[in-house]
């Protein structure tokens, strides 16, 4: 991204924002099949589009914008079949994925070099036959385009005419009041007119070296003066084309009068000034773009996170002031009473600074509807979508690691777990299969959860294929449905026979079970045959900065998660009873909790555990395990650093801390502990 | 100890590779050397915190400025007795493939310059033993240094 300039990077950013919000809508309208109400604002967009792309010299992608522009300026008046919504909204999908395929190109770095002769063309006859007021026919559609033919000349829309002397045309254009960027504006105006006039003179003339000439430019418009052999109709027509024309005036002059205000043009503004203005610039209400202003900034992630990083040592370091050694045993009201107040003010800095990173998660749902929208004509199942809880939001890092697991998963569900209609009807179920993509906040995990209401997994299928592939050894019945479902993680594990173009081969929730480990997540996945199966997702919100409780165990410092403590008690080493394998257990209430002597069972000398200490109950997936310590050392909040990839991965620590005298403590990773 | 680590951050600025340098140490009688270029740091021995279930070598973790960083020892490395840490125990901190980590040395002595004619291979004889983190022996004035192989040091066994 670096490479490129200021302006290419806007303008990628503000499009690729534009063309979310754009499929969205479409995927609105097409839901309620009406798409009376999302004109306006699709109208607007793809006149911003088409605003900035001819801006920023992509003249294709401006054209299919304009065309889309026509279309939806037409549909204001025009009473619409459902059949024609439908072959609109299809059009508009086919230009979001042209655009799409342009921005993704433009980010590498190359050329937006793909022709939209074919979508131009269609849309255009089909914008001919509805304005016709006939009924509307779906053009035909060529099965495979070509997206790299360069445009050929006779697509351009300049037609040279015939005329063989150029007449000399005075044109005085005015801007939007929010163009911005004026000058710019007005070179590539004039940059491109020289393709098909000569003798360009334009007013102000330092309009790329000084940017003062934005000003003038607002006030009195900018002038051009040119010769050239079209018509005035068409430089009309190609003025009104451009981005951000406000007002235009186009006057053919007589060889008499070119040099008079090539005269006047030349010497200093009062000249200009003086010219008379035929018609006062009227503001048009249309081309105000973006009725809501953003008050977004975009910042690099990267500084982010340096933020997040500052912030961690900033509350480590305020906990090494308050909890100096030095003030042990004195009294300082004042000192306390600040400190609070600092307490204060860090704790909301640092939820404000993990509230940047977090982001919605609802434009990753709405690109699982989209591929739902394009599977489902593809592998003719009707699949209705539902989502759930998209406003839920999730750290940064997640949404881009989430986006490609979720649709493996997606995919799977439409591809092998929802059947075909007639055998849907056949078993009694709703012909329009389900899937329900859902996510919400538990503890302190991020659950997503993918559900379907398809045929469900095949056991004894995933099962007979594990064990011809060596992945299971263990009898059937000795297997947990879990164990047998999680095969279906492993690379290349597939039982479908036949490849097709959405799944099969294997791949796809082998990337699953990758990335979501490396969000430090975990899957579940359920299945009823013949009812559906579901698959869930959880994730830990953020990985930053963990709310602990400290636990000594000798001289070492253990870090425990606090939204993972249940409780802390004190009982007599009586009560601990073994079982035959020696397994210390602690009945409470009724219920037998398995212990685990934290020294013992990380080989910890100098503990004194065998009369006295503590018992920290800790839960992890409804699952209960008491960690026998020392001692309870206090509660504060810690950073959390990764391990060194030089240090051993050991199950039950997922970090490092440090603690506010300096001091390093193990954060423990409650799900390290359970029993299963 | 400081003006030790300023003369290799002037070494490492300027750096010549035509003769290599070497921040030498000792362990008991004999004089080791390591390739500064992977050096960050040299810090007087803290507190290292153990961690449970790693190798021998690996000590445990120190707190370097707010960064965690692993601890190894080179005695268990080259398979020498252990010795108590004192207030002439050093760590050197060496940075490879964007990791630091810290190699705990009975004490840094100073800078030296070897040129690479000076260095000879390491004998072949014992490829199991302590020789696999040997990667020459240089001369020095009247020296013979031991010059290590850092990647092999804190790559795991």
């Amino acid at each position: 991204m670096s490479t490129h300039d200021p302006m290419m990077e806007m303008y990628l950013f503000e499009t690729n924002q534009l063309l979310n919000r754009l499929e969205q809508l479409c995927m609105d309208a097409e839901r309620k099949q009406d798409i009376s109400e999302e004109i306006p604002e699709i109208f607007r967009i793809m006149h911003t589009i088409k605003g900035n792309s001819m801006m920023m010299l992509l003249e294709d992608i401006g054209k299919v914008a304009h065309r889309i522009e026509d279309l939806f300026d037409k549909l204001d008046d025009i009473s619409l079949s459902s059949a024609a919504i439908e072959t609109i909204i299809d059009y508009n999908f086919e230009a979001i994925d042209f655009f799409k395929r342009e921005m993704n190109k433009l980010e590498l770095g190359g050329k937006a070099d793909g022709s939209s002769f074919d979508l131009v063309q269609k849309i255009e006859a089909f914008l001919e036959s509805i304005s016709n007021g006939e009924k509307p026919m779906v053009p035909p559609v060529s099965s495979d385009q070509k997206y790299f033919i360069p445009p050929s000349d006779n697509q351009t829309s300049f037609i040279a005419s015939e005329q063989a002397t150029p007449d000399a045309y005075f044109a005085r254009l005015f801007f939007d009041d929010d163009a911005q960027m004026e000058n710019v504006r007005a070179f590539t105006i004039v940059h491109n007119l020289k393709d098909k006039a000569e003798d360009i003179v334009y007013f102000p003339e330092d309009i790329v070296e000084n940017e003062g000439s934005i000003d003038k430019i607002k006030e009195d418009g900018f002038f051009i003066l040119f010769k050239t052999s079209e018509s005035q109709e068409e430089i009309h027509q190609y003025f009104s084309n451009l981005a951000y024309i406000n007002n235009q005036e186009v006057n053919l002059i007589e060889d008499q009068d070119y040099d008079s205000i090539l005269q006047d043009l030349k010497p200093k503004e009062e000249v200009v000034q003086a010219e008379p203005v035929a018609s006062p610039p009227k503001v048009e209400e249309v081309s105000t773009v973006g009725a809501s202003k953003q008050n977004f900034i975009s910042v690099d992630v990267q500084r982010v996170d340096q933020l997040m990083d500052l912030v961690g040592e900033l509350v480590v370091a305020e906990s090494m002031v308050v909890n100096n050694p030095d003030l042990l045993g004195l009294k300082l009201n004042n000192f306390d009473k600040a400190s609070r107040q600092l307490r204060l003010v860090i704790n909301e800095l640092q939820d404000i600074i993990m509230s940047v990173r977090m982001v919605p998660l609802s434009m990753t749902f709405q690109k699982m509807s989209r591929i739902v929208r394009d599977m489902k004509k593809k592998v003719n199942k009707p699949v209705e979508l539902e989502l759930v809880g998209e406003e839920t939001e999730v750290d940064k890092n997640v949404i881009e690691k989430i986006g490609d697991p979720l649709m493996h998963i997606i995919r799977n569900a439409m591809d092998h777990g929802i059947e075909d209609p007639a055998s849907r009807l056949e078993a009694g179920k709703d012909e329009v299969g389900k899937i329900t993509l859902s996510a919400s906040h538990v503890g302190g995990d991020v659950v997503i959860s993918i559900k379907d209401d398809g045929k469900g997994l095949d056991k004894e299928r995933i099962y007979d294929k594990a064990f011809e592939k060596g992945l299971i050894t263990k009898p059937m019945d000795a297997c947990s449905d879990q164990e047998i479902y999680q095969m279906i993680m492993n690379a290349g594990f597939s039982t479908k026979v036949e490849v097709t173009e959405f799944s099969g081969r294997g791949v796809g929730m082998d990337v699953v079970a990758k990335n979501i480990e490396s969000l430090g997540g975990a899957i579940q996945i359920n299945s009823e045959k013949g009812v559906g199966s579901e698959i869930t997702i959880l994730i830990p919100l953020t990985l930053a900065i963990v709310d602990g409780m400290m636990i000594r165990v000798a001289d070492t410092i253990f870090t425990l998660p606090i939204m993972s403590v249940k409780e802390s008690f004190i009982v007599s080493q009586d009560e601990v009873i073994s079982n035959s394998d020696g397994q210390e257990m602690v009945m409470i209430r009724g219920t037998c909790y398995p212990v685990i002597r934290l020294d013992k069972h990380y080989d910890i000398k100098g503990s004194h555990l065998d009369h006295e200490g503590i018992f920290v109950m800790i839960e992890h997936d409804d699952e209960q395990v008491l960690l026998f310590a020392d001692e309870l050392v206090g509660e504060q909040q810690v950073v959390v650093k990764s391990l060194s990839k030089y240090i051993k991965k050991v199950k039950g620590i997922s970090g490092f801390a440090l603690l506010g005298d300096g001091q390093i403590s193990m954060i423990l990773d409650p799900s390290g502990f359970m029993m299963a | 100890m400081n003006t030790l680590q300023d003369e290799i951050q002037e070494i490492k600025d300027g750096m010549d590779f035509d003769a290599e340098k070497y921040l030498t140490f000792s362990i008991g009688n004999d004089k080791y050397g390591m390739d500064i270029k992977f050096i960050e740091d040299i810090i007087g021995v803290q507190k290292i915190t153990s961690v449970p279930n790693q190798p021998d070598h690996l000590k445990g973790v120190i707190n370097l400025r707010g960064i965690i960083i692993p601890v190894i020892d080179i005695r268990v490395r080259l398979n020498k007795e252990l010795r108590a840490y004192d207030d002439r125990t050093c760590i050197i901190v060496v940075n490879m493939e964007d990791a630091s980590v810290g190699i705990v040395v009975d004490t840094v002595l100073e800078v030296v310059s070897i040129e690479d004619k000076n260095i000879a291979n390491p004998p072949s004889y014992d490829q199991e033993g302590d020789n696999q983190y040997m990667k020459g022996i240089g001369k020095f004035k009247d020296d013979v240094i031991i010059i290590v192989d850092c990647y092999a040091l804190i790559s795991e066994s």
